[in-house]
């Protein structure tokens, strides 16, 4: 298990690779002279531009320029705002964690919904209810996010004022403990019903069709025969074998899901990387636009592995070679 | 004349209702099966016969559906049973094996736990006593290091090991009756032997009566008792395998019996019947068979023959017998 | 297989020849409600979209049409926004862009994709795995961020927003047309012409190529859709064309100002999930008309 694990890993490697390479091929493709993509589009002294220049080799031929690059952002050297007067990896590291906070709590919450949606609906093809909740599904992935964001915020946080309009955190709640917790929660609510509307949509499509055409398979039948309930019928031996697929999606889906992550948390002012990501297109701050795409690609990538190990772990017939 | 049967369906009719019509499957199937005998189902792929076995069972799924008739087991009447109750003898005193083994496992539960939930949801025991029949189970089917086994996943068998795992799991709360649809079809032809002596084998030792659903008269002379053969959703002719082998009355059976045995007999050519089977969503009228039929007469196109009783459990659906039918052993189905 | 019902049914009709009726292709369509209703919006909304200069009571970009952040009334049923413009006037315009960049997208995607895919399915071995490799690479890396990095390093243009979207989407056209190629390519018919001295160019294009396009077709409806989506992403982080208003750019307008002016976001949103949906029932109708073997699509 733990060697399918590194060799899963390992071929991950050309895709990091094939990352950097993206981002040295922008830097030199972009309209203008390199030094200024690699400073971002800030007024600075010239004797800083000579020693962007110099740092980055970019004097020298292509390929050594590439090594360098590459050797910086093997180092973890993402470059440096001049913007923010930080280097690019603090800044995206420290809104990491707000990120991964939204992101995995609406995650969790419309796949989770979103599976156990679909096992029902499956159950009664073609009925009244399965009709509407396929529609209202459909409707759900036809929006865009941000603008769903938009509206449940006039309505419920600007007109019936039930939750905060923005942020993480209010300035007086208590910045420890239950309280704060509690405070960091009622902040989550509008974000996470955003941004779950369209996964869940998502994800109860595709279980309703991967469970409809595993109720369809013929070890359900042998189940039946046996004398199993419906009930444990679908949920023990169907929906096991119809997740499976779905998992599958999920992973390849997460880059999309970063995307409305980012539009999510812009919408609601959410201290997270899309915020980052927000002022650093309108600054044009392009060592952090790069930055954001590097962590952000490793994080889809790191998603996809763990998707495969779970996939290999609830299937018996993946081989761990 | 004697013990009510084991099992006992009378006009059973189930059609299938799909986008391109109304599919008669099963149009007014009566057949008996008696405790501890061996009876058959014969036909051509695509007559009805595994979709009878899943009315029997009640396992019939949209857009299937069970419209009449009566199926009586150990003299109760299934199908106004709720749906609790029927699971009760399903896997239970009825159970049943299938076609093909490599689909019919579940490919995430390991074969041991596929066995026990079975025995659990029908026996009163623990789960460790569970696992003990379970071992018992796949010993009885003669899988060798069963023990082993119960801790494999399905894709570790082979496909007739898989077999005896789903025959193991059918048998394992001693069914009074065992309905195998075509259980050797997906086999090799050495295994197919093999896994049938042990269907006879492990009957025999449990005294279970067992329906075999096949198109294969081959095992149906080998293995059987008795035998329905069945034709575009209906039985055309009963009887004992004797009988039936030694005096066909239905043209079908003749012409079934020549295509199966060829060589063998007087034919020398392998033939197959002459025809098209039908539609089963816009069947022949008057007889079904009469379109392909070499001794059709006029009144085969336009009336649809009754089931005529030629004898104690021998009768067949066929206007040649109109002479020879005693009065009043005359019944009409559909 | 597919269903349980439809595998005995499966039994009990395939194996035996039925004469299956011929049901006209409207009819499916017509028959699955849905798609129906996504037809028809989009038969008001497309003409709105194209004729919005003619149909539109004020110029989209006057400013002071109007009061400013007037709620919707007679005339401006959209109500107006902070410079007084009006809010019909300008999502019947928005539409307009919204639409060419969706289209425009769909089309260089889908372009791209078939060529990519047909080269693949077509010559099969080590171009397949070259291509499939790349697709794959494509499918894995976070598009939209490449999208966002595309259009921040380029320049937001309208050019290079659909070139970016384009980029974002043709790995999936690639993967449906490649497979595609490969059942067909097998197929009799293509054996038959290739027996009968037809060059590769015949084959592709006239053989192979057409039977392919039902697929491809349903794909290029969902692909508008997702195009406009990714358009109104991109507008909304700042990455509109700004010469060109369309509904994204006018929702990241709106950011600032609908709390005050809830229809100042209200209606152009409404407009591209109306369009949207409207694509997506379309596009699921037609999969029913032209692959009927995967209904449950």
């Amino acid at each position: 298990m733990l060697f399918y694990v590194a060799r899963r890993l390992a071929q991950a490697v050309p895709l990091v690779f094939v990352i950097i390479l993206i981002n040295f091929f922008l830097i030199h493709a972009a309209p203008g002279d390199p030094v200024f993509v690699l400073l971002g589009s800030m007024d600075t002294t010239p004797e800083f531009v000579e020693r962007v220049r110099r740092e980055f080799g970019l004097d020298q031929p292509l390929w050594v320029q590439f090594a360098t690059y590459l050797g910086k952002i093997l180092s973890l050297d993402l470059g440096y705002s001049l913007r923010f007067q930080e280097p690019v990896l603090g800044l995206i590291l420290d809104r990491l964690p707000a990120t991964l906070l939204l992101m995995g709590t609406a995650l969790t919450v419309s796949s989770v919904v979103g599976i156990l949606l679909g096992a029902i609906a499956a159950r009664r093809p073609y009925s009244v209810t399965d009709h509407a909740s396929t529609i209202v599904a459909l409707a759900g992935y036809s929006m865009p996010v941000f603008w769903l964001g938009q509206i449940m915020l006039i309505v419920f946080a600007l007109h019936l004022a039930w939750f905060p309009t923005q942020g993480m955190y209010s300035l007086r709640a208590p910045s420890e403990g239950w309280g704060r917790v509690m405070d960091i929660a009622r902040h989550m609510v509008l974000p996470v019903i955003t941004y779950s509307v369209y996964h869940l949509a998502l994800v109860y499509r595709l279980t309703r069709v991967k469970m409809q055409e595993t109720l369809a398979l013929d070890f359900i039948t042998t189940a039946r025969a046996k004398g199993v309930p419906e009930g444990r019928v679908v949920f023990v031996h169907a929906l096991r074998n119809a997740v499976l697929p779905v998992v599958t999606v999920i992973g390849l889906n997460f880059g999309f899901m970063l995307a409305g992550s980012v539009l999510t948390e812009t919408v609601f002012a959410w201290p997270g990387m899309g915020r980052l990501l927000f002022d650093a297109i309108g600054a044009r701050d392009y060592p952090v636009l790069m930055g954001l795409f590097t962590v952000l690609s490793l994080m889809v990538i790191i998603a996809n592995v763990i998707t495969d190990v779970i996939y290999a772990m609830v299937d018996p017939r993946v081989i761990y070679r | 004349m004697q013990a009510s049967p084991l099992l006992r369906a009378e006009g059973l009719v189930t059609h299938l209702f799909t986008d391109s019509g109304r599919v008669r499957a099963v149009d007014g199937v009566s057949l008996e099966v008696r405790a501890g005998e061996a009876v058959a189902l014969v036909g051509e792929s695509g007559c009805g016969k595994s979709m009878t076995a899943l009315s029997l069972m009640r396992l019939v799924r949209p857009p299937g559906r069970i419209l009449e008739g009566v199926v009586e087991f150990e003299g109760t009447p299934l199908l106004p049973l709720s749906d609790a109750e029927m699971r009760r003898l399903r896997g239970g005193r009825l159970a049943m094996i299938f076609q093909d083994p490599m689909t019919y496992l579940n490919p995430l539960m390991r074969v041991g736990a596929q066995i026990v939930e079975a025995i659990v949801l029908h026996q009163k025991v623990s789960a460790q006593a569970a696992r003990t029949i379970a071992l018992e189970a796949l010993e009885r089917v003669r899988i060798p290091a069963a023990a082993t086994v119960l801790d494999y996943f399905p894709h570790q068998l082979s496909g007739g090991m898989r077999q005896r795992v789903l025959i193991a799991m059918a048998i394992s709360s001693r069914p009074s009756l065992l309905i195998a649809d075509e259980p050797t079809t997906a086999l090799d032809v050495t295994v197919q032997a093999q896994i049938m002596q042990l269907l006879a084998e492990v009957r025999r030792a449990l005294g279970s009566a067992l329906l075999l659903i096949t198109h294969d008269f081959g095992l149906v002379a080998e293995y059987c008792d008795r035998v329905y053969v069945m034709y575009a959703g209906q039985i055309v002719e009963e009887g004992s395998v004797f009988d039936v082998f030694e005096r066909p009355r239905h043209p079908y059976t003749r012409a079934l019996l020549r295509s199966t045995l060829g060589p063998d007999k007087r034919v020398a050519s392998f033939t197959t019947i002459e025809g098209q089977p039908p539609s089963l969503i816009a069947p022949p009228r008057g007889c079904r068979f009469h379109p392909r039929c070499p001794e059709a007469m006029a009144r085969c196109a336009s009336e649809s023959p009754p089931r005529f009783g030629l004898g104690v459990g021998v009768a067949a659906r066929c206007w040649l017998h109109a002479g020879d039918a005693p009065a009043g052993r005359e019944v009409a189905h559909g | 297989m597919s269903t349980a019902g439809a595998m005995q049914a499966a039994e009990a009709t395939a194996q035996m020849p039925v004469i299956a009726p011929h049901v006209p292709a409207w009819r499916i369509f017509a028959r699955n409600g849905t798609a129906a209703f996504g037809a028809i919006v989009l038969a008001v909304l497309i003409p709105l979209a194209v004729l919005g200069p003619f149909l539109a009571p004020f110029d989209p970009s006057r400013v002071n049409a109007g009061p400013p952040m007037a709620g919707p009334h007679w005339p401006h049923v959209f109500g107006t926004d902070d410079l007084g413009r009006d809010v019909f006037s300008r999502v019947a315009d928005g539409l307009r862009v919204s639409l060419l960049v969706g289209f425009g997208a769909a089309s260089f995607s889908t372009g791209l994709g078939v060529v990519v895919g047909g080269v693949a399915g077509f010559f099969g071995r080590f171009i397949d795995d070259l291509l499939m490799r790349i697709t794959e690479i494509f499918q894995v890396i976070p598009r939209f961020f490449l999208g966002v990095l595309l259009v921040a390093f380029f320049g937001a243009s309208i050019f290079n927003i659909i070139f970016a979207i384009a980029i974002l989407s043709w790995p999936e056209v690639a993967r449906v047309v490649r497979s595609e190629f490969l059942s067909l390519r097998a197929r009799q018919f293509v054996d038959a012409a290739r027996v009968a001295g037809a060059s590769r160019r015949t084959l592709i294009f006239s053989e192979i190529l057409p039977n392919a396009m039902g697929p491809v077709v349903v794909n290029g409806t969902l692909l508008v859709g997702q195009a406009m989506l990714l358009e109104a992403g991109l507008s909304y982080l700042g990455l509109g064309d700004p010469s060109l208003v369309s509904l994204g750019v006018m929702l990241q307008e709106a950011q600032q100002i609908m709390r005050t002016a809830w229809w100042t976001t209200a209606f152009p949103g409404l407009m591209i999930f109306l369009a949207v949906l409207s694509l997506n029932l379309v596009g699921d109708g037609l999969n029913d008309v032209l692959n009927p073997r995967s209904r449950e699509r």
